[in-house]
């Protein structure tokens, strides 16, 4: 076994700069505009007997950015944002639903698959697991010159091999000869990883989709990946998709960064002033995640609660908005909520106490989308007492943000209603440094905004 | 991050002399065999030298056999009927007069013809089936799954008895005949496990990867699924040819399988000697029993040694055992 070249073989004048993207040029090198891809739920056998729809996951939902040539541009999100289908809808390699893609000018969604696999000689993809992306019956040789075989770009056998060669070399896997002849198992997951590279650069693509190239690999490894793919970039002119769930990653090598919740961006900008002035509350809470060596380090971690929603049935309004501690009045609030809000004060009470609530409040409907009132049954049959108790819970923390949604809650027979405000849903809106999807940051619900939160 | 200088500039690399195309994965793919130890290492050879015996026995046949397959007299005699074993006739003959060592040897000849023509048959139709369906999925998938699952639950003999008896006025080679039969028994076998073996590996990152690169659907399947799950075929082949020897013998004692004018049958040998037993001649079902229990069981070595040594859950790694002592 060789060592582990996981050194650079040639290390660039500037490593780590960031060139600014050429914003010249009318039309964009990559533009996408409301891209939508949803997949459906196969549900139960009885729903589909039924011919029942199960309904549908928004992964990417209505989201648009533009992507100048050499640009990096950063998709950052927690798992199950929609960051992932977002790169391989751009790709084609999942099937958007609608909105357009254009690349180069060439639209890609409804494209057919031939004409897909034509385009993939100028946009490829890097893997997230370099364990599993490398067919481990092929030896290296055979996976990295496949490309140049699909596409024909080899002259005779010869021709292909100083290809791979060069491609190997290139990567840092240097001697290539070394590695050539190995199979996938015999390597390190760095080197792996390089002859994933190796195999995205070898058809000398324009645009390398980069899913979490680095999560799966050692510390030690990460940085000279990373460092791999920033000389690639410049030797090579590449424009990065760089998708990550690490916004420590992503500041050291994104130009531009949009940070993704339940498919949709909620804010977007240079990475610089993402970075100083994050504008959405998730994108701070994001930032706040950053783990931080310094043992003293006490600031209050204001981490969102919860997970990620179901995306399956995301909340109203804004997604974010039952995890947000800045959430108010035309964030979307709804009976969920409640619900949750509910579970976890019970979370924390002694059993008697939590059972004596309990009896009192029934199982609300769930409805399929914004209402303006909801219903919460009063399990005892006493809609007065079950008011009291909501007033006595609001009582004890006033501050929750949920409060801030509920217009009024009326005690009648049976049951109370609440009546919320309206949701809004928020749409991207430019200001300084970064556009966010926010409406702390929209003047026109700035009434609503709560006296103590004025002011981002 | 340490420099290495900038030693070979792309292009300029010199390229050695290129080994055998398809050396390394030859190598590749005998390792486990090499590497098997122990238990595995022990089923594994036994299999293989009673498996090997078989098979000379069928290459051979013409020298190694004192007499043809259907010859029952020598110089203008007669053989004797049912004469025990003696100088000239080593393991006996028979109630037709033909000799029992003969009907061993060319008998060999009959059963690994029939079960390799089947292998051959059913790999062809059974393997290709399985990777269309277990990729592409969608109505052709139902449609095969339903069709196979449909022949598993036909007892295995019973359908190879069908078969056999409808091909059986059209083709007139009773090996073909029984190939047939016996194919159709075992392709859903092979339906079955390639096609859930590729339903899995088609989720795997390097499928799509393959796809990202632009490769089209059958070059995936060819060089990229193929290969990954052809390694469970050379265990399910050698446990299928043990069942097939089983399934062959069971037609020729019922009368179904290669008749005798076109070869020596151990299933037909035995059905003709099922009531030599009670009177005492035992060397006219012992032989030709033996030589059948005999070459299952080294079939069914073969392929357990096989699953043992190939399957990586019940591999025995190559390890040895160092004691401090030869360390020093």
């Amino acid at each position: 076994m060789p060592s582990k070249p996981d050194a650079m073989t040639d290390t660039l004048d500037a490593p780590g700069g960031t060139p600014a993207p050429d914003a010249t040029g009318a039309r964009p090198f990559i533009s996408v505009k409301n891209l939508k891809t949803y997949f459906e739920i196969r549900g139960s056998v009885f729903d589909r007997l039924m011919g029942r729809d199960a309904g549908t996951v928004k992964a990417v939902d209505d989201v648009s950015f533009d992507l100048a040539k050499g640009e990096v541009l950063g998709l950052v999100g927690e798992s199950g944002s929609g960051k992932s289908t977002l790169g391989r809808s751009l790709l084609g390699l999942v099937r958007a639903t609608g909105g357009s893609a254009v690349f180069e000018g060439q639209e890609i969604v409804g494209l057919d698959e031939r004409s897909l696999r034509r385009l993939r000689s100028r946009m490829q993809m890097v893997f997230q697991d370099p364990h599993a992306a490398l067919n481990p019956a092929m030896t290296i040789a055979q996976s990295v010159g496949h490309p140049l075989k699909i596409h024909k770009r080899a002259k005779g056998a010869e021709d292909q091999r100083r290809q791979v060669v060069a491609a190997l070399e290139r990567v840092g896997l240097s001697p290539a000869e070394t590695y050539m002849d190995k199979y996938p198992g015999d390597l390190s997951g760095g080197q792996k990883q390089r002859a994933v590279i190796a195999r995205a650069v070898v058809l000398d693509p324009v645009l390398l989709v980069a899913d979490e190239p680095v999560s799966m690999l050692d510390m030690s490894v990460r940085s000279k990946i990373l460092q791999l793919m920033i000389d690639l970039k410049q030797k090579l002119g590449l424009t990065y998709l760089y998708i990550t769930h690490d916004m420590a990653t992503a500041k050291f090598f994104c130009d531009r960064i949009a940070i993704l919740y339940l498919g949709r961006i909620v804010e977007i900008g240079e990475a610089s002033a993402l970075y100083a002035a994050p504008k959405h509350p998730y994108t701070q809470a994001l930032l706040e995640a950053i783990p931080d060596p310094d043992p003293n380090h006490t600031l209050p971690r204001n981490l969102p609660r919860g997970e990620i929603p179901d995306a399956a049935k995301p909340p109203h309004g804004c997604a974010f908005h039952p995890r947000c501690p800045r959430a108010f009045a035309p964030c979307g609030w709804e009976i969920r909520d409640l619900t949750g809000l509910l579970e976890a004060r019970w979370a924390g009470m002694a059993e008697a106490d939590h059972q004596a609530e309990r009896a009192l409040i029934g199982t609300p409907k769930i409805p399929d989308g914004p209402e303006a009132a909801s219903r919460l049954p009063a399990a005892s049959g006493d809609g007065a007492a079950l008011l009291a108790l909501l007033e006595k819970i609001r009582a004890e923390d006033p501050a929750e943000p949920f409060w801030t949604g509920v217009k009024a809650m009326h005690a009648e027979a049976g049951h109370v209603t609440i009546d919320w405000h309206t949701p809004v849903t928020p749409r991207l809106i430019a200001g300084k440094g970064t556009a966010a999807a926010c409406h702390l940051h929209d003047p026109a619900l700035a009434a609503h905004l709560p006296k103590a939160a004025d002011g981002a | 991050m340490t420099d290495k200088p900038d030693t070979a500039l792309p292009g300029h690399a010199t390229l050695p002399a290129r080994p055998g195309r398809f050396a390394p994965a030859l190598r590749r793919a005998f390792r486990p065999v090499a590497e098997a130890r122990g238990f595995a290492r022990a089923m594994l050879w036994t299999g293989a030298v009673l498996t090997g015996i078989f098979v000379l026995m069928a290459l051979f046949a013409p020298w190694l056999s004192p007499y043809g397959f259907d010859q029952y007299q020598a110089a203008g005699v007669q053989f004797a009927q049912l004469a025990p074993p003696s100088a000239q006739h080593p393991l006996g003959t028979n109630v037709q007069s033909t000799d029992v060592l003969a009907q061993i040897i060319w008998g060999a000849r009959t059963e690994l013809m029939v079960v390799a023509l089947a292998l051959v048959f059913s790999l062809t139709i059974g393997v290709p089936l399985g990777l269309i369906a277990g990729y592409f999925g969608g109505p052709f998938d139902r449609l095969m799954v339903l069709v196979m699952d449909a022949m598993f639950a036909i007892p295995s003999l019973l359908l190879a008895l069908v078969i056999a008896f409808l091909l059986g006025s059209s083709i007139t080679s009773g090996i073909v005949v029984a190939a047939c039969a016996i194919t159709i028994v075992y392709v859903p076998q092979y339906f079955r496990v390639l096609r859930n073996h590729v339903t899995s590996v088609r989720e795997e990152p390097y499928v799509e990867a393959a796809r990202a690169i632009g490769a089209g659907p059958f070059t995936i399947l060819g060089k990229y699924i193929f290969f990954n799950v052809i390694q469970t075929v050379p265990v399910l082949a050698t446990l299928n040819a043990a069942d097939a020897i089983l399934t062959l013998t069971g037609l020729g004692f019922l009368g179904y399988g290669v008749q005798p004018s076109q070869g020596a049958e151990w299933g037909y040998d035995v059905s003709r000697a099922v009531g030599d037993a009670a009177s005492g001649i035992w060397w006219t079902t012992l032989f030709p029993g033996l030589a059948i229990v005999l070459l299952v069981t080294g079939l069914t070595l073969l392929g357990e040694g096989l699953n043992e040594a190939i399957n990586p859950v019940l591999r025995q790694r190559a390890t040895t055992k160092l004691k401090m002592e030869d360390l020093e």
